[in-house]
């Protein structure tokens, strides 16, 4: 059996009194497209700080390929290959959106601070292919006419593209998407949905997404995982998790008649 | 001449100044004012050097040495204390570092075998315009090379977003350190050019009012800019002067003046002229705009 790729055991983290997430466990292997819902304040985007070195767990562990990611922090962890986008977009606004992806080549440069303070050949070559690399990746998502602008002046949606590209640039085993539908029309996120099917293929990554768009969630995920006040819920394929009725408590509320004393 | 000279050397000087602390300031977005400290520190270094140890050798090659111990002293200066400070963010930072930059000063007034309050006299006469200028221009050319490096980019990316830098593979505060280092090394040798330019040091001339000064002449030129760096410091290095020499009327005014036209331009203009930009880089940037 093969090594799962990402694997939560017992993650709990805790805000003080609060407990935003508990004991919560699952495992990612390689090339899944997984979907993580709940209500708000779940403990959703908890889950993905935690899983980027953000936050540090308050017990338990994650790891990525069996190596515990516990004690590293974010920068460390990208270069392990994890890659998020942001629920509220963080770009590099006041820079253009090229070098919004050249940043994300950082991990992975090789010529020395010298090299690039006295221009040496090495810095010119690189600095050639990771432009190169750059508009490429740009390309695949029909961003390479628009280079020069700033990242602040794209409209919305191709700001949500941009930062999928940059988290892909960081050339990631898995990228997490916080609610990269959010804020969009039906049409944007038909097309959202297609372009996330074509990471996974053509990066052959594993997806993990959060998203409150049940259209696009039960499209698109292979399996669900159910958060609610910190707790997994429920985990299995749309079909299981649509019928699970502690999913449907959690959405819509327990029956009226199940007995709740003191309710009115 | 003389004053003319003297008034383009200063030019130089605080174009370095400038550039060092847009480094910290315009690049990596750390608000610092503690930078006058850092200028003292590499001062009084390089002259502790030029009047208790300077070799038997040519000038020039003594003001290499000078140089080197005016930026290694500062740059020293900024890895103490941006180990503690650099935890800190915005205006919590800014007051720690001023807190800093004047201990270092108290501690220099209270050293008698740098002259305490008295200043510290007979510093040897190592330094001209040329090397002013020198030391200058190799500053701009590094900070321009800087920004179009990945580790320029890496710095500018922090000022950015710093939690959407630290997912790119950004080591805050490894860079964050990094530009407070070199920014401070760079204003030390700043301070080992006045040393050995004007023979006199006194630490009043390294208080809070310059570290504002230096702000000020990267804010006015735009923050991140190396044009607006270099721009600021000539403005406001040389407006003063002119001031003063068009006639006593305006003299008496000069500072209402001087300080009039700031207000103006930061009503106008509160990115600073050149905004983050430089010369000519800003039409190819809107150029995209579809």
């Amino acid at each position: 059996m093969s090594k799962a790729l990402l694997d939560l055991v017992n993650v709990t983290m805790k805000f003080g009194g609060l407990t935003a997430v508990r004991d919560v466990s699952f495992t990612v292997n390689k090339n899944d497209l997984i979907a993580i819902i709940g209500p708000n304040g779940a403990g959703k985007t908890t889950l993905f700080n935690m899983i980027t070195g953000i936050y540090t767990p308050s017990e338990g562990t994650i790891s990525l390929d069996g190596e515990a990611l516990n004690k590293k922090n974010a920068s460390e962890i990208t270069m392990l290959g994890i890659a998020r986008t942001f629920q509220n977009i963080r770009l590099f606004n006041n820079l253009s959106v090229l070098d919004n992806i050249k940043i994300a080549r950082h991990t992975r440069i090789q010529y020395s601070f010298f090299d690039g303070i006295f221009k040496t050949k090495k810095y010119r070559e690189e600095e050639r292919l990771i432009e190169k690399e750059s508009l490429e990746l740009l390309a695949l998502f029909n961003l390479d006419s628009k280079k020069d602008l700033f990242a602040k002046n794209l409209p919305y949606g191709a700001q949500r593209k941009l930062e999928m590209a940059r988290a892909l640039a960081t050339r990631p085993k898995i990228l997490l998407l916080d609610e990269p539908a959010a804020g969009m029309n039906p049409t944007e996120t038909k097309e959202l949905s297609e372009l996330i099917h074509f990471i996974r293929n053509k990066f052959q990554i594993a997806v993990i997404l959060i998203e409150h768009d049940m259209r696009l969630v039960m499209e698109i995920a292979e399996k669900i995982f159910v958060l609610d006040y910190g707790n997994l819920i429920a985990s299995g394929n749309p079909q299981e998790v649509q019928n699970n009725p502690k999913v449907i408590e959690a959405y819509l509320g327990a029956d009226i008649d199940t007995n709740a004393p003191g309710e009115v | 001449m003389d004053y003319y000279l003297q008034i383009l050397t200063n030019v130089g000087i605080f174009i370095t100044l400038t550039l060092s602390l847009n480094l910290i300031n315009g690049y990596c977005g750390q608000f610092s004012l503690g930078h006058a400290g850092f200028w003292g520190v590499g001062a009084y270094a390089s002259a502790v050097y030029g009047v208790f140890f300077a070799l038997p050798i040519d000038p020039a090659l003594n003001m290499v040495i000078a140089l080197a111990i005016g930026f290694s002293a500062a740059a020293l200066c900024g890895l103490l204390i941006g180990i503690p400070c650099l935890r800190l963010k915005g205006d919590y930072l800014a007051i720690a570092t001023i807190g800093f930059s004047e201990i270092l000063r108290i501690i220099i007034m209270n050293t008698e075998s740098v002259g305490g309050p008295r200043g510290f006299t007979a510093i040897p006469k190592w330094t001209n315009s040329w090397w002013v200028w020198g030391v200058a221009l190799a500053v701009t050319i590094f900070m321009l090379h800087l920004k179009r490096s990945a580790f320029g980019r890496a710095i500018i990316s922090i000022r950015e977003d710093e939690i959407a830098a630290e997912t790119m593979g950004v080591n805050l505060f490894r860079y964050k350190l990094f530009s407070f280092i070199i920014g401070a090394g760079i204003a030390g040798m700043a301070g080992s050019l006045v040393a050995h330019d004007q023979q006199f040091l006194h630490p009043n001339n390294f208080n809070f009012m310059w570290s504002v000064c230096i702000l000020v002449m990267v804010i006015l030129g735009g923050q991140g800019s190396v044009t607006g760096s270099i721009v600021g410091a000539v403005i406001l290095t040389v407006l003063p002067e002119i001031l003063k020499l068009i006639g006593s009327d305006v003299s008496t005014w000069r500072v209402s003046i001087y300080a009039a036209l700031m207000i103006i331009l930061m009503l106008t203009r509160p990115q600073g002229i050149f905004g983050p930009y430089e010369l000519f880089e800003k039409k190819k940037l809107q150029k995209g705009s579809a």
